[in-house]
């Protein structure tokens, strides 16, 4: 049990940390700073979703016997993120800071009140 | 819909279960400011005039109460984990109770109407209680290490008592039955409303945004273990306390001590946040926390200096700071996070595979419509202080900039719920066709 919460809750706030340099940079219109900040974001989020769906998930599904639970919420919460992450690159591409920072504000509530139920549940 | 996305759609009720609630209650602030205008300087007076007991009501049982009524069922299946049956019909019959019963009570108590009061002691007795015990019931099911439930069945536990010592008080004006102990049960009343109800829930519940949301570090743990519990059997224990006075002093002192740890932390981690965008929502939090702290400051300073507690609007100043201040402040920041992005994850839940857009949260709800709403809230704050002090210049402006704010919040609500139907709608013909 520790050894999942271990991984999730730093990994968690290095996504934070990451998502937070893209939006700084996106507001203040430092276009190539938004750009590789939201690279570098959007490959954290990628890996830790990676690391659930691949490690973590079927191990949880293998110790409770539960498949259709959580565990299929939280994939597809993933898809809904994965999502918005296509959109923000659509944004940051095309260097539209209301779309950018608005889809961040979406991201972020979403990326939080799922890790919310991550961390409580696994 | 997909399957995927029934999944945690079938964990939030559907949009307009809070909605019917965060619709009505800016409507009631309105009024309040409307029958301050009409009032006038005089209102100030007294808080237990009837026009001031009425105005008092709207705002705490008609905005904060029906606002958090409304955020509780939508938060509820998340916190528990598990979905409120019939949430649909549920929240109707509390929505539709509670206003009922608070249009009556407030008519009753401003117009000295005992009729109104008799109809609306069964309507809020029936609303508020069934609700308390609903929720503290569905939170049997939330994992006992989850801060944020506990403080919530805290809170409805002192929402509780507060709805029964207030039914005490409203049989006692509606049937004129002598009630020796009238002024100590009031007393008690609005401080288990405010501080209990209203503080523990705004507490317990920004254990879990406040960091979610502004990206602060995580508060202490052993501030969200302790906190709420502690505050709460202080706010019990006042009550068996009544008749030592200065054991009561040491009660009070301990929960203004609680209350300012909370303000003071909260704003401490919010200036260590590791997300520096301007926010409405953070800056109406960050005010609401100051207005709590003013209100601990003025309180402690009474207390040192009796002639300030002697000073004819003592009382009323400590109202506004809590009501208007601290509650509605954080209250109207709430909303502006909770309302857009409700639109949001029902139109994207709803959207299926026919690929319509769905606008993001600062398109439902644009920063330039929310902004000038909150200027216009801290601007009816202060004048309203003012007021408090120097009723005759400032009654008037400090009423009309209240209903303005209030318009201006209730509009930018519907337009939000109206994008949400536009687009449905949208979304609705692209899948029919």
């Amino acid at each position: 049990m520790t050894t999942i919460s271990d991984f999730l809750v730093p990994d968690h706030k290095r996504c934070d940390d990451l998502f937070a340099a893209a939006e700084a940079a996106a507001a203040e219109g430092d276009w190539d700073g938004a750009t590789s900040g939201f690279a570098l974001f959007r490959a954290a989020l990628l890996h830790h979703f990676a690391m659930e769906e691949e490690v973590m998930f079927p191990a949880f599904e293998t110790r409770t016997g539960m498949r259709q639970g959580p565990t299929a919420m939280m994939r597809n919460e993933h898809r809904q993120m994965t999502g918005m992450l296509g959109q923000m690159d659509k944004a940051v591409t095309g260097k539209d800071a209301n779309a950018f920072l608005g889809d961040a504000d979406t991201l972020l509530i979403l990326m939080q009140q799922h890790n919310v139920k991550e961390e409580q549940m696994l | 819909m997909t399957p995927q996305n029934s999944l945690s759609l079938d964990q939030a009720p559907p949009i307009g279960v809070p909605l019917r609630f965060f619709v009505t209650a800016p409507l009631f602030a309105v009024t309040a400011a409307l029958l301050a205008l009409w009032q006038g300087a005089d209102l100030f007076g007294s808080r237990w005039s009837p026009a001031m007991l009425g105005i008092t009501h709207l705002l705490t049982l008609g905005y904060l109460g029906l606002i958090m009524l409304g955020a509780i069922l939508q938060m509820l299946p998340v916190v528990a984990g598990t979905p409120v049956r019939r949430p649909v019909p549920v929240a109707g019959a509390i929505h539709v109770l509670a206003t009922g019963g608070i249009a009556l009570l407030c008519y009753g108590l401003i117009f000295t109407a005992p009729l109104a009061l008799k109809i609306a002691l069964p309507l809020l007795g029936t609303a508020l209680l069934s609700f308390a015990a609903l929720v503290f019931l569905t939170l049997r099911r939330a994992l006992p290490q989850n801060m944020t439930a506990r403080a919530m069945r805290l809170a409805v536990l002192m929402l509780a008592a507060t709805v029964l010592l207030g039914l005490v008080l409203l049989s006692n004006h509606a049937f004129g039955w002598w009630l020796q102990a009238r002024e100590a049960l009031a007393e008690l009343h609005l401080t288990w409303g405010l501080l209990g109800w209203v503080g523990l829930l705004i507490a317990g519940v920004a254990f879990q945004v406040v960091p979610m949301f502004q990206l602060t570090p995580a508060y202490p743990v052993r501030l969200t273990r302790r906190l709420v519990p502690a505050l709460f059997i202080l706010l019990l224990a006042l009550a068996a306390a009544s008749r030592f006075p200065e054991f009561q002093l040491a009660l009070k002192i301990l929960l203004a001590a609680g209350f300012a740890v909370f303000a003071l932390t909260t704003l401490q981690l919010q200036a260590k946040r590791r997300r520096k965008l301007s926010d409405v929502s953070l800056d109406l939090w960050r005010g609401g926390l100051i207005g709590l702290l003013s209100a601990v400051a003025l309180w402690l300073a009474a207390q040192l200096v009796p002639a300030i507690g002697e000073l004819q609007g003592y009382g009323m100043l400590l109202g506004v700071l809590m009501i208007v201040g601290f509650a509605m402040s954080i209250i109207n920041g709430m909303l502006y996070k909770i309302v857009p992005f409700l639109v949001w994850f029902h139109l994207q839940g709803r959207r299926g595979a026919n690929g319509t857009t769905v606008p993001n949260v600062r398109e439902i709800l644009p920063e330039s419509r929310s902004r000038p709403q909150m200027r216009l809230h801290f601007a009816a704050l202060a004048v309203l202080l003012a007021a408090v002090l120097v009723p005759a210049v400032f009654a008037y402006p400090a009423a009309l900039l209240f209903a303005v704010s209030n318009f201006w919040l209730w509009l930018n609500i519907v337009a939000a719920g109206r994008t949400y139907r536009r687009v449905a709608a949208r979304s609705g013909e692209a899948a029919a066709g």
